[in-house]
């Protein structure tokens, strides 16, 4: 070849075809702030046109840019301005119509998710907070496509433990709610601290309010291109699989970078972040837990766990912090345990308990993420999770998230299927001693000397 | 505007033909071929200027796609930029 050489592009073909490589998501940001008004149905209908002008060519053009470069899509997706902020100045309101608004538009655009039906209220509730967080149970058991995120704690705010407490209760709310369904609501719903304000991947997507009017995100994948570069590499110390991490990381992220800023310019809409993630899929070859085993440990959960994680995470973004423009989002390795086929396994054989998982998200990119919990967990333990998971994201300056699902009427060792990327697995135990004094104080916990930076 | 051709699969009679003949049919020039064997697999690769191909570039991804289906092959067609930003800085 005259330019390009034969074994890296074979290579690329392999990673493709046969190491499940591909762009997870495009994600156009839309903000809705103009939508605002009084009267709720009006909102709506602003809402509706909005988002149906803005993305109405998203998937066309996800599709041709699939095409072009031969590469999947897997997902597009519309991330909005946090909803509790739009319907706040309605006279009377519903917030529930909105979700059911986004729901029209969503499948009117023919996206895989919308997020943003959101609130932010990490020191305190403003306007609409708490309805939108009322209605969370209803909205997602009412709609398909609609993504919820609830932003609880920050390291500059500290944690609202009255959110905490009252997240406990709707997580709960929301499995009830869609009980006949798998309980799949819990799983369009992720309690935050640290939210990022351009994440392009669901539960969590928002569109900040300091983003700008509209904006497209990508969120690369490729655990399985990581995996198979380890397997190739045979032996080599910590330092070389680090380093294979990174040049591999390079790689999927330029990758990520050209679609994003062909998108960009097919549909003249600025580019936003590229998200530098492992996300993984339930698909054989696709595990971020297959990595930490490849990298020599006997199954995910073993001591080791957290170290062999922190250096994947650390190493994925150094790889791909210079092969974008602009990096953002949660970047790093996800860990959900239902949509890992590694962690699927590792849960159901009892080498991969909470506790670990807790650990883990220490240095992982966000937080205990899809795991069913017994059907019968009291809301205070779901609230503790909850405040543990904020408080190492507090501390560490980094974003935790909690995504658990109660499965209503199972118990530890049954399991739940969502299907699709969401993918399954078993009821995981919990550590059953009672919290409910502690989460009953309410108050907030003072943000950490860690947010006195000025 | 070029792409580049991956030809994937058990080694027949007339896969160049057959590849270079769809090239040919829509104004697709064929700039450079590579040919080799990786890991007992027949692999060719093709350099093409798609500039004047008289029908959209999806087209005629698809219709190399087909061409695969029926013999068997794996044929692949994907913009250059894709290798270029994945394999150099």
């Amino acid at each position: 070849m005259s330019m390009l050489n034969a074994g890296d592009i074979l290579e690329t073909i392999t990673m493709i075809q046969d190491e499940h490589l591909d762009v997870r998501t495009i994600t156009m940001g839309i903000s809705l702030l103009d939508c605002c008004g009084s009267d709720v149905g009006r909102v709506c209908d602003r809402i509706y046109d909005k988002i149906t002008r803005y993305a109405r060519e998203l998937v066309s053009t996800g599709e041709q840019i699939e095409k072009k470069y031969g590469i999947p899509i897997i997902n597009k997706r519309l991330s909005v301005t946090p909803a509790a902020m739009v319907g706040a100045a309605c006279d009377h309101i519903d917030m529930v119509r909105i979700a059911r608004t986004l729901e029209r538009a969503a499948v009117e655009c023919g996206v895989n998710f919308i997020g943003g039906y959101s609130a932010l209220v990490q020191k305190g509730f403003a306007p609409g907070d708490r309805e939108l967080i009322d209605s969370i149970p209803e909205a997602l058991a009412v709609t398909d496509h609609v993504c919820s995120s609830v932003n609880i704690g920050s390291t500059r705010a500290g944690i609202n433990m009255d959110a905490v407490a009252a997240m406990g209760r709707i997580v709960r709310q929301t499995a009830e709610r869609t009980a006949d369904r798998d309980c799949i609501g819990c799983a369009k719903l992720v309690v935050f601290c640290n939210a990022p304000e351009d994440n392009p991947f669901m539960a969590g997507a928002f569109h900040g309010a300091g983003e700008p009017d509209c904006v497209i995100h990508v969120g690369v994948s490729g655990p399985g291109v990581v995996r198979a570069a380890l397997a190739k590499a045979g032996d080599g110390d910590l330092t070389e699989v680090a380093d294979l991490i990174k040049r591999t990381a390079f790689k999927i992220t330029r990758m990520g970078q050209l679609v994003g800023t062909e998108a960009s310019r097919m549909l003249n809409v600025p580019f936003g972040i590229v998200d530098l993630s492992l996300a993984p899929t339930p698909a054989v070859g696709d595990s971020v837990a297959h990595i930490l085993e490849e990298m020599g440990l006997e199954c995910c959960g073993a001591h080791g766990t957290t170290a062999a994680l922190a250096l994947l995470n650390d190493a994925v973004k150094k790889g791909g912090v210079m092969a974008s423009s602009h990096v953002g989002g949660l970047s790093g390795a996800f860990i959900p345990v239902t949509e890992d086929a590694g962690m699927i396994e590792a849960a159901r054989c009892g080498c991969l308990r909470i506790e670990k998982l807790e650990a883990m998200t220490a240095v992982c990119s966000v937080g205990l993420d899809m795991i069913n919990i017994p059907g019968d967990t009291p809301a205070e333990v779901i609230s503790a999770i909850i405040a543990d998971e904020a408080a190492i994201g507090m501390i560490n300056s980094k974003t935790t998230a909690v995504r658990v699902v109660p499965a209503i009427g199972r118990a530890v060792g049954e399991e739940l299927s969502f299907g699709g990327l969401l993918g399954g697995g078993p009821v995981m135990p919990l550590n059953t001693w009672s919290p409910a004094r502690f989460i009953g104080r309410g108050g907030r916990i003072p943000a950490p000397i860690q947010s006195l930076k000025n | 505007m070029r792409a580049v051709i991956t030809v994937i699969g058990k080694d027949t009679v007339g896969i160049l033909a057959h590849v270079s003949g769809v090239c040919a049919r829509h104004g697709v020039n064929v700039s450079d071929v590579t040919q080799s064997i990786l890991q007992g697999m027949f692999a060719m690769i093709m350099m093409v200027d798609i500039s004047d191909c008289d029908i959209p570039f999806t087209g005629f991804a698809e219709e190399l796609d087909a061409l695969g289906g029926e013999m068997g092959l794996s044929i692949h067609v994907m913009h250059e930029d894709i290798f270029n930003s994945m394999h150099r800085i």
